[in-house]
């Protein structure tokens, strides 16, 4: 099976898209979709992003502007659940992604079901209000717990994308190796098996060579179990690598053009 | 607690390719042919999809073959006619016609130009209702010339023109495409250039419902293990969505089978306990494509009607569900 990435770029904390959300411009916001979609985007994100003065009616917006201009299904980004149900609306089919909800009995009670009824997936993080887990063995308690939801609000398994969660490796550096050994673990939960996904960018918070971080960690987390992430599908280095390890798992049958075949889904 | 019995579960399928165009098409076709479009692996019908029966081919040359004296009293009368002979094949139970264009070859004497070509095409189209597949004579140039007269001269028919390979895919991809016919795209037992191959006709502008691929089977006991591993890989892929391995398969299962010695060798020089020709022979090609079929074959090509006979009833028995 392949790797998903899912296109960060359109998220109102990047300049250009946040004055487009504040000014009701599509045109960078369609922009952004299009090229990403062409980079072998799996997943469009769609964060608002801090500046939009009614984060529900941005939603709906930036949901609707983006369908118009691909077929690429969108991971609808934000915490306020409402503004997540406009986008669902306003996109109009299943397939979307809901990014994301903690294992947090309110927000499960809100999201799981709301996923089943649009025929969405969620992006489930291994965290409740205590924060973040240091060590696997509590990303992976939490793991399962979101996967008994799943199966307790009709949300089938495979529609789950549990996110570890990484943290900077120049703050917090012992949280790498513990993800990769949560994500061997959270494969092996249920059957089908849950996605599993990151926010890849995170590891290289604030060290210089950002590309060469997000790259390195990528492959290893992917040979430890990791089958998407939201990351920049324009940084062609970390694209290869990511085709290239995906090819060296044998979840593609390999061409000489196997780079472009994965760009192309 | 009931027990539930494990499913494999795919997320791609086979490409579905028609083969053939009717009146209302714009042929001349009796019908057409749809191959692959299956969701599991082959026969398994508890987990999938199975829409499409797999088809015979049988094979007719444009010239007189150098096949084994038992096929002369099927074919004896008609070696010089390959209108005639598809007639025949047709009778015999052909669901597709598969002409290989040999009396092309430009290492031949009075080897066949590409407007005779095109006629003996034509001939065949005239004689038959089943879709037709021409096969060039495997010298790239004259390939690329004789299957553009063929393209022509079948316009609107919806025939299958073979066969591209790695390094000789761009004349026949462009003859397909201007003639809105199939391309069959062969590789030699490798299921690497054979995906690059499907990558390359597609990026020339072929949709990938006219793709066809041959990944050149061996015939039992000469490799048939092998194409048998190559194939469901391929399938597998497929399956799992690769959209480059989804177009279906062909096997030349009548002319690999009898590449050997075992089907042909006269009885003096049978081996212990071989059997008695011809009926060794038609074992050993219905073997070769039952195997093949097994192994994920869509279209097997057959050359002896017996075997077809053969085949043809083992592929009822494939197809009646075992969907629990």
């Amino acid at each position: 099976m392949a790797f998903y990435m899912i296109g960060e770029r359109i998220n109102g904390m990047f300049k250009d898209i946040g004055e487009a959300v504040a000014k009701f411009d599509p045109k960078p916001i369609q922009d952004w979709a299009v090229k990403q979609t062409q980079a072998g985007a799996a997943y469009i994100d769609l964060n608002v992003g801090p500046t939009a003065a009614d984060r529900l009616k941005s939603m709906e917006w930036m949901a609707k502007i983006i369908s118009e201009v691909t077929d690429v299904p969108i991971a609808l980004d934000s915490t306020n659940y409402d503004a997540i149900e406009a986008g669902l609306v306003a996109i109009g089919k299943p397939g979307a992604l809901i990014n994301s909800c903690p294992n947090e009995r309110a927000k499960i009670e809100r999201v799981f079901p709301m996923a089943a009824k649009y025929g969405a997936g969620i992006v489930a993080l291994t965290m409740d209000k205590s924060g973040i887990p240091l060590n696997a063995d509590a990303r992976v308690a939490h793991a399962m717990e979101l996967v008994a939801a799943a199966d307790e609000f009709g949300v089938p398994t495979d529609s789950l994308f549990i996110d570890p969660l990484i943290l900077p490796c120049n703050v917090a550096q012992p949280h790498a190796p513990e993800v990769l050994e949560a994500l061997r673990q959270i494969k092996t939960l249920c059957d089908p098996a849950p996605h599993t996904t990151l926010g890849l960018s995170n590891v290289s918070q604030g060290t210089p060579d950002r590309s060469l971080v997000n790259r390195t960690y990528v492959v290893m987390a992917i040979c430890a179990g990791l089958d998407s992430a939201i990351i920049d599908v324009g940084d062609d280095t970390m694209v290869e690598a990511i085709a290239t390890a995906d090819m060296l798992l044998n979840h593609a049958i390999y061409c000489d053009s196997y780079v472009k075949v994965y760009r192309q889904g | 607690m009931p027990v539930e019995i494990y499913k494999d579960k795919f997320t791609g399928k086979g490409q579905e390719v028609i083969l053939g165009a009717t009146k209302e098409q714009g042929g001349t076709r009796a019908y057409t042919v749809k191959l692959g479009g299956s969701s599991t692996l082959p026969f398994l019908f508890y987990e999938g999809e199975i829409p499409n029966r797999p088809v015979i081919a049988m094979e007719v040359w444009d010239i007189k073959p150098d096949w084994s004296p038992c096929f002369d009293q099927y074919y004896g009368d008609v070696w010089n006619d390959p209108a005639a002979w598809a007639k025949k094949a047709e009778g015999y139970g052909a669901d597709v016609i598969y002409l290989r264009l040999k009396g092309a070859d430009p290492e031949l004497e009075n080897s066949k130009t590409p407007e005779e070509c095109a006629k003996v095409v034509k001939a065949v189209l005239a004689a038959t209702g089943a879709p037709l597949m021409v096969e060039g004579p495997g010298q790239p140039d004259k390939d690329n010339d004789v299957l553009q007269a063929v393209a022509d001269a079948a316009a609107g028919e919806n025939i299958a023109l073979g066969t591209a390979e790695k390094d000789n895919y761009r004349g026949i991809a462009a003859a397909a495409m201007m003639g809105k016919h199939c391309i069959i795209g062969r590789s030699p037992v490798d299921i690497n250039i054979l995906k690059q191959l499907n990558i390359m006709i597609t990026e020339m502008g072929v949709p990938l419902d006219k793709v066809i691929n041959d990944p050149l089977t061996g015939g039992l006991g000469y490799g048939i293990e092998y194409s048998y591993s190559t194939m469901e890989r391929a399938r597998w892929g497929a399956l799992i969505g690769d959209k480059m391995m989804t177009p279906p398969v062909v096997c030349l299962a009548g002319p690999e089978a009898w590449r050997a010695k075992e089907p042909n060798a006269a009885n003096e020089d049978a081996g212990p306990g071989w059997g008695d020709q011809p009926d060794r022979g038609i074992m050993w090609e219905a073997m070769t494509a039952v195997a093949l079929l097994q192994a994920g074959g869509d279209l097997v090509l057959m050359r002896h009607p017996e075997a077809v006979k053969l085949v043809k009833k083992h592929i009822d028995t494939l197809m009646v569900s075992n969907k629990y």
